[in-house]
């Protein structure tokens, strides 16, 4: 197997913790739309960065402050070309996608959405695009209408349609389905949502690792991504706003940095971005995030894309051939995630019997409980690939399965 | 723990195949429910205790096969026991699979439940484990719906989901 003329050998050669040995067996780490690992170039950035840039930005004139300013904003640019934003001010950083949602639901929403007024969620949503939007329809006396989907995991686009009344001020969306992998077709629903004047967020978490994003050909209002989901740290993320709309709302945090001036009879704010970075940002995670970046451009959002749909593609025609396995989200269009259930096997049980052979899965309701419960399933066992793994792996995985079988048979 | 066989012996698959006392006592005068948000575990379970001796105990739900397996092999244990013993009960098995009370080296009545003492060694799954005895505890000081949330969690947070 090769990846854009790199062979996979070399390719997870960048990651040190694929060597790790786990109940002393090769770990195969198949849980990746969790949390992905890090290449040896992004830890040396890490490594790099607290050795000889650290230090508080945008603050002090001396060197050190100077230099972390400055590769901070450069990630921020390193993002700005990653989603293809307009502009580099349309670039906030954030904790994670989860913050970011929140930010808009306090920035926007707060201000934007009230009493009658209704948001649109999928189906498919992650609670961290249901919770924020619950809680703003509690606080304000919003409606909330979700989108349903067929026993594939695909949305139901002319139900969607049909949600849109006058009363619709906002739709929130995930890109790509944390629990079953479905592609949810976003360009053709923001251009329908903006046809009825609806303002757009969407939850990239599980799509910005796996594809090359275009927010101004996609022309979403809000796109929200994490980035120890694609090779960086944990503890940074990005939303992106557009500038006009990011301008008009408020701030969601108060502190440093996000103010022009402050007297205690009046604070005035910040011009986009500092208006949303409050306080010191995780510096540290951002630079490493922009050496991540680099690192999937080196070798090409698009060439990932394509060798994580033939692993889903071969992932999927072993298992799905095991007799007693049933794989849950079947849509047509998939990212390597696939969710499944062996009969009369709980997945917890599937989950821990694997780890002994070294696999780790995710098992358990995937914080999307909604989707769980239209499946009519407490919890499903979910492998979920990334570049870095192998057919090979797929094997162990489908070998794994079949001595669970035969343990519970 | 690397060989699984060591926890999911031929007796707990067993019990999870077949659990024993299986279902639901109709004129209980004791009975619980537990919720293990981690797995879905769901257990009810109903009883009934005459002169202070559980003389009746059963139960019904879904979940995992060490929450099932545990369950119906409870059930078994305390049936014919006294209030006061089957607390006990709780407590040592609480020991056992936390890691506390080791129960080859410390005087017990846990007897074939020893079969659980290698969950202690996976802490995500210790709840699966203890949470029909959480139950029990709750059904026999009459506090009607219980939740492995708010008990001592050996990895605090574990089972809140992520991703």
């Amino acid at each position: 197997m090769s990846i854009a003329g790199k062979n996979i050998d070399s390719i997870r050669a960048d990651f040190p913790i694929l060597n790790l040995q786990v109940s002393g067996k090769p770990l195969v780490y198949l849980d990746n739309a969790a949390s992905s690992q890090m290449p040896q170039q992004v830890i040396d950035r890490i490594v790099r960065y607290q050795k000889a840039e650290h230090s508080n930005i945008h603050r002090a004139v001396h060197y050190l402050s100077e230099l972390a300013t400055r590769e901070f904003e450069e990630a921020r640019v390193k993002v700005q070309h990653f989603l293809k934003a307009k502009e580099s001010r349309e670039i906030i950083f954030t904790r994670g996608t989860t913050e970011a949602i929140n930010l808009v639901m306090h920035g926007y929403g707060r201000s934007f959405i009230g009493k009658g007024d209704e948001i649109i969620l999928s189906g498919l949503e992650h609670h961290a695009n249901i919770v924020p939007w619950q809680m703003l329809a509690e606080e304000k006396g919003a409606v909330i209408r979700v989108i349903p989907m067929n026993d594939q995991g695909e949305l139901l686009i002319a139900e969607f349609e049909a949600l849109f009344n006058e009363k619709t001020k906002f739709l929130a969306l995930t890109h790509v389905s944390n629990a079953l992998g479905t592609i949810n077709p976003v360009k053709e629903m923001v251009a329908f949502a903006h046809s009825k004047g609806v303002p757009v967020l969407l939850d990239g978490a599980q799509a910005a690792p796996h594809q090359a994003i275009d927010v101004q050909d996609l022309d979403c209002d809000f796109y929200a991504f994490s980035g120890h989901k694609m090779c960086g740290p944990t503890g940074i993320g990005v939303l992106y706003g557009k500038a006009q709309l990011l301008e008009k709302m408020q701030p969601f945090m108060g502190g440093g940095d996000m103010i022009l001036s402050v007297t205690f009879e009046k604070t005035s704010y910040n011009v986009i971005p500092a208006k949303f970075e409050a306080g010191t940002p995780p510096i540290m995670a951002a630079i490493a995030l922009g050496t991540a970046i680099d690192y999937l451009n080196g070798i090409g959002l698009d060439n990932i894309a394509a060798c994580e749909h033939e692993l889903l593609a071969y992932a999927t025609k072993r298992v799905s051939a095991i007799p007693g396995v049933r794989i849950i989200g079947t849509a047509a269009k998939k990212a390597a995630v696939l969710s499944f259930e062996i009969d009369g096997v709980h997945p917890h049980d599937v989950g821990t019997i694997l780890n002994a052979d070294g696999i780790a899965i995710r098992t358990g309701h995937h914080c999307a409980q909604p989707v769980m419960q239209r499946f009519h399933v407490p919890a499903t066992a979910r492998a979920s690939f990334a570049f870095y793994n192998t057919e090979e792996e797929i094997d162990k995985l489908v070998e794994g399965i079949r001595k669970v079988q035969e343990m519970f048979s | 723990m690397s060989d699984m066989r060591q926890l999911y012996q031929e007796v707990i698959l067993d019990h999870n195949r077949k659990p024993r006392n299986w279902g639901a006592i109709a004129d209980a005068n004791r009975h619980a429910e537990g919720h293990n948000p981690l797995c879905g575990d769901h257990i009810k379970l109903s009883m009934n205790v005459l002169n202070d001796k559980i003389d009746a105990i059963a139960f019904e739900g879904h979940g995992c096969a060490i929450c099932k397996a545990s369950s119906s092999m409870m059930t078994s244990a305390v049936k014919g026991k006294t209030v006061r013993e089957a607390e006990m009960m709780v407590e040592e098995f609480r020991g056992m699979t936390t890691g506390t009370l080791n129960p080859e080296t410390r005087e017990n009545h846990l007897g074939r439940l020893k079969v659980f003492a290698g969950v202690k060694d996976l802490p995500s799954r210790v709840k699966c484990a203890i949470l029909p005895w959480h139950t029990l505890h709750a059904a026999l000081t009459s506090v009607v719906s219980v939740s492995t949330e708010g008990e001592a969690d050996p990895i605090p947070g574990s089972e809140i989901g992520g991703q």
